[in-house]
C-alpha cells in the first residue's frame, strides 16, 4: 500500500483523551497531519470531531494526551497564542464591523501601519474572490460571502494551520459544490495545511488528501480517499463512504497468503490476505462488495464469474440505474449500479438476471 | 358586526388609559386653581412655581440621583447576571435565575414594608441609599429581561473567533462582546431610570426626610391649592418619561438592526 504520510508533521496527536463529566468524548486519538495537507474529519454527529478540532485550536482542554503543533506541546496554551485559525460553522462575522475590518481584526497587534494593512486586507479579499467588498457592512452578505470573509480573516493571518468547523453545511447544494472546488483551489494556493470537519463523505472524499473517520471519540480508519473507499477497515466504515453490499460468507482456509472465501449467491472465491483487514480465521464472516463493482450482464455477454439472479427493485437516476438483485440462494439483496449507455436496456422488476462479480473488488470482514 | 364591537372596545380602552395623561398638560396650563371644567384661560404661572419651590428641587435632585444610581447598580448586576445565565451552566441555574426575577411579580408594599423591617433592624437610618438599595432591587430583573436577550441574540462564537484571532478575552469583551450588547445596556440604563424615577411605595417607605419626587408629589396633595402646579409637574414627568422609554426603544431596535436580527417583541 503506497505510503501518503507526508514527510513534516505539523500536527501531532498523541494519546488524546477528552472526557466531559463522564461523557468519554476523545478516547485516544493518535493521528500525524502533515505540513501542506488537506485533512478531514469524517464522521457522524457526536463522534468528537468537532471536540477534536476545538482542542486542536485551543477552546476545549484535553484530559490526558499531548498535541503538538509545530513541535510544541500545545498544553495551556491559549487559542490567541496558538498559530491556528479557525472558520467557525456559523462564521462568527462581527455584525458591527464591515467587511475589511472583520478581515483585518486579527492585524490590530501586528504592528503594522494602516496603509500596509489596507493592502493586506484587499489582498485577502481579492484571493477569495470579494475584491472591492471592503466598505460593506458584514450583516449585509449573503451565505456564500460570509463564508468568504471568514476564510480570509483567517488566512491572513497565515497561520500554520487552517481549521474549518463544518464550513459548508449552512450553504445550499449548488454553493457547497462551488466552494468544495474553491476550497481545495484555495488550499492549494496559500499550501496551508487544512483541516476540515465534516459530517459529509462526499465532501471529504472530494476534497482530501487523506480523512480520519471517527466514531465514538475513536478514529476508525485514516487514509487517503481512494484507500477508505476500497478497502475500509471495518464494516461500520464501509457502510459510512458510499454505498456498500454485504453477503455472509464463510472463510475456508488461509495458505501463502491467500483466503479462500465460500460466499452463498456468488460461489467460491480466492482473495488476497490484504483484502481482509482483520483477523481472517477459519469460519463465518461477511464480505463487502461495492455497487459498481457487480455488473449486470445482458444479453450474448459472458463474464468469468456469473451469479444468477431476479431484479426485485429498479431505482433509475437518469445517468445511473440501481438494481436491487436477490442472487440466487444469497439470504439478501444486493445493490448493482449500472451506467446508462446508448444502447443499453433499463430492465424491469421481476426479471431474470445474470451478474458479473470479481474478486478483487471484495473486503472480506472476519 | 362583531368587528365593530372590538373596534369600539378598543376606543374605550384607549380613551381610558389616555385620557387622565391629557387631562395633566390641560389644567398645567389653565388659568385657574380649581380642577374643573371650563377652562380659565392659558397660563404659565404653574411653571413658574415650580421653578420658585424650593423643596421641589430638593425632591427632584434627590429623584435624579437615585434615579441614576440605581441605573448604573441594576445594569451593571444585571449585566453579571444575564451573561452567565447565557453563557454559563451552572447547578440550580433556573432556580437561581428564577429568585432573582421574583421581584418582578411581588406585591411591591410587601418588598417595601420588610425592607423598611430589615433596615430598621440593622440600625440603618432611612436615606437616598436605602431608596437606591430597593429600587436596585426592583429594577435588577428588568435590567436582566432587556440584557438577556441581548447576549442571546449575540452568537457566542463571536467571541471565540476574537479570541482566535489573537485578542485576550478582556479585549475581546471591549472590542466584540460590548459593542454587541451596548444597545441592550442603553436600553438597560434608561428603564431602570424611568423606573426609579416614579417608583413610589418603596421610595415612600423608605426615604426618610429626603423625599423623592413622587412621594413630595404625594404629599403636596394635601394642599388643593398646590394641586395645579402638580399638574405642571406632572406634565414634565410624563414628557420625560415618554422621551426616555422611545430613546431605549430605539437604541434597541438599533441593536437589531446591527446585527441584522429580526426584531422580536420590546416595550414598544
Amino acid at each position: 500500500m503506497k505510503d501518503k504520510t507526508p514527510p513534516r508533521p505539523i500536527i501531532t496527536l498523541e494519546g488524546v483523551h477528552k472526557y466531559y463529566g463522564d461523557y468519554h468524548a476523545l478516547r485516544g486519538i493518535d493521528a500525524e497531519i502533515g505540513e501542506g495537507e488537506f485533512f478531514s474529519l469524517l464522521g457522524p454527529s457526536g463522534c468528537g470531531k468537532t471536540t477534536l478540532l476545538r482542542a486542536i485550536a485551543g477552546f476545549e482542554d484535553i484530559s490526558s494526551g499531548r498535541i503538538l503543533l509545530d513541535g510544541t506541546d500545545m498544553e495551556g496554551v491559549p487559542p490567541n497564542r496558538r498559530p491556528t485559525n479557525m472558520v467557525f460553522q456559523s462564521y462568527a462575522i462581527f455584525p458591527h464591523l464591515s467587511v475589511a475590518e472583520n478581515v483585518g481584526f486579527g492585524l490590530r497587534k501586528a504592528g503594522m501601519g494602516n496603509a500596509e494593512k489596507a493592502r493586506a486586507v484587499g489582498e485577502a479579499l481579492e484571493m477569495v474572490g470579494l475584491g472591492g467588498y471592503g466598505d460593506r457592512a458584514a450583516h449585509a452578505l449573503s451565505g456564500g460571502q460570509r463564508q468568504r470573509v471568514a476564510l480570509a480573516r483567517a488566512l491572513i493571518l497565515k497561520p500554520k494551520v487552517l481549521l474549518l468547523d463544518e464550513p459548508l453545511s449552512a450553504l445550499d447544494k449548488k454553493m457547497r459544490e462551488q466552494m468544495q472546488s474553491e476550497l481545495r483551489r484555495l488550499q492549494r494556493q496559500v499550501g496551508i495545511t487544512f483541516i476540515l470537519v465534516t459530517h459529509d463523505q462526499e465532501e471529504a472524499l472530494i476534497m482530501s488528501d487523506r480523512i480520519a473517520v471517527m466514531f465514538e471519540g475513536e478514529i476508525a480508519q485514516l487514509a487517503p480517499p481512494q484507500e477508505l473507499y476500497r478497502r475500509p477497515a471495518s464494516r461500520r466504515v464501509g457502510e459510512f463512504i458510499g454505498m456498500m453490499n454485504f453477503l455472509p460468507a464463510t472463510i475456508m482456509s488461509e495458505a501463502s497468503g491467500k483466503l479462500q472465501v465460500e460466499v452463498p449467491g456468488l460461489g467460491k472465491a480466492e482473495l488476497e490476505r490484504a483484502q481482509c483487514p482483520g483477523p481472517a480465521n477459519p469460519g463465518p464472516g461477511e464480505i463487502g462488495l461495492r455497487p459498481e463493482s457487480l455488473t449486470v450482464l445482458f444479453d450474448g455477454q459472458d463474464a468469468e464469474r456469473v451469479a444468477p439472479g431476479k431484479v426485485e427493485e429498479v431505482t433509475y437516476y437518469g445517468d445511473m440505474t440501481y438494481y436491487d438483485v436477490r442472487l440466487e440462494g444469497a439470504p439478501n439483496n444486493v445493490t448493482v449500479s449500472m451506467r446508462n449507455m446508448p444502447g443499453r436496456p433499463v430492465l424491469a422488476r421481476g426479471e431474470a438476471t445474470k451478474l458479473a462479480w470479481d474478486a478483487r473488488a471484495m473486503v472480506l470482514f472476519g | 358586526m362583531k368587528g365593530r364591537g372590538l373596534h369600539i372596545y378598543a376606543l374605550v380602552y384607549l380613551v381610558f388609559l389616555y385620557a387622565p395623561i391629557v387631562l395633566l398638560p390641560l389644567f398645567a396650563f389653565n388659568d385657574g386653581t380649581t380642577i374643573a371644567f371650563p377652562l380659565q384661560g392659558f397660563t404659565l404661572d404653574w411653571f413658574r412655581a415650580l421653578v420658585t419651590t424650593p423643596a421641589l428641587h430638593e425632591a427632584t435632585l434627590n429623584s435624579l440621583i437615585i434615579a441614576i444610581s440605581t441605573a448604573v447598580l441594576s445594569t451593571c448586576l444585571g449585566l453579571f447576571a444575564a451573561r452567565a445565565a447565557t453563557r454559563y451552566r451552572f447547578p440550580a441555574k433556573p432556580v437561581i435565575v428564577g429568585f432573582i426575577m421574583l421581584p418582578l411579580v411581588l406585591p411591591e408594599i410587601i418588598v417595601a414594608i420588610s425592607l423598611l423591617v430589615v433596615m430598621l433592624q440593622l440600625g440603618l437610618s432611612l436615606s437616598i441609599w436605602t431608596i437606591i438599595a430597593g429600587h436596585t432591587l426592583i429594577c435588577v430583573p428588568f435590567a436582566i429581561a432587556i440584557l438577556q436577550g441581548s447576549f442571546s441574540n449575540m452568537d457566542r462564537s463571536l467571541e471565540e473567533a476574537s479570541v482566535d484571532l489573537g485578542e485576550t478575552p478582556l479585549t475581546t469583551f471591549r472590542l466584540v462582546t460590548l459593542p454587541l450588547v451596548m444597545p441592550g445596556i442603553i436600553a438597560s440604563l434608561l428603564i431602570c431610570f424611568t423606573i426609579s424615577l416614579d417608583e413610589f411605595i418603596i421610595a415612600f417607605f423608605l426615604s426618610g426626610n429626603e423625599p423623592t419626587l413622587p412621594v413630595y408629589l404625594w404629599g403636596q396633595l394635601r394642599f388643593p391649592a398646590r394641586l395645579p402646579v402638580i399638574m405642571a409637574l406632572g406634565t414634565i414627568l410624563v414628557g420625560l418619561s415618554v422621551g426616555l422609554l422611545i430613546t431605549a426603544e430605539f437604541f434597541r431596535r438599533r441593536g437589531l438592526r446591527r446585527a441584522g436580527l429580526p426584531d422580536s417583541g420590546g416595550f414598544l
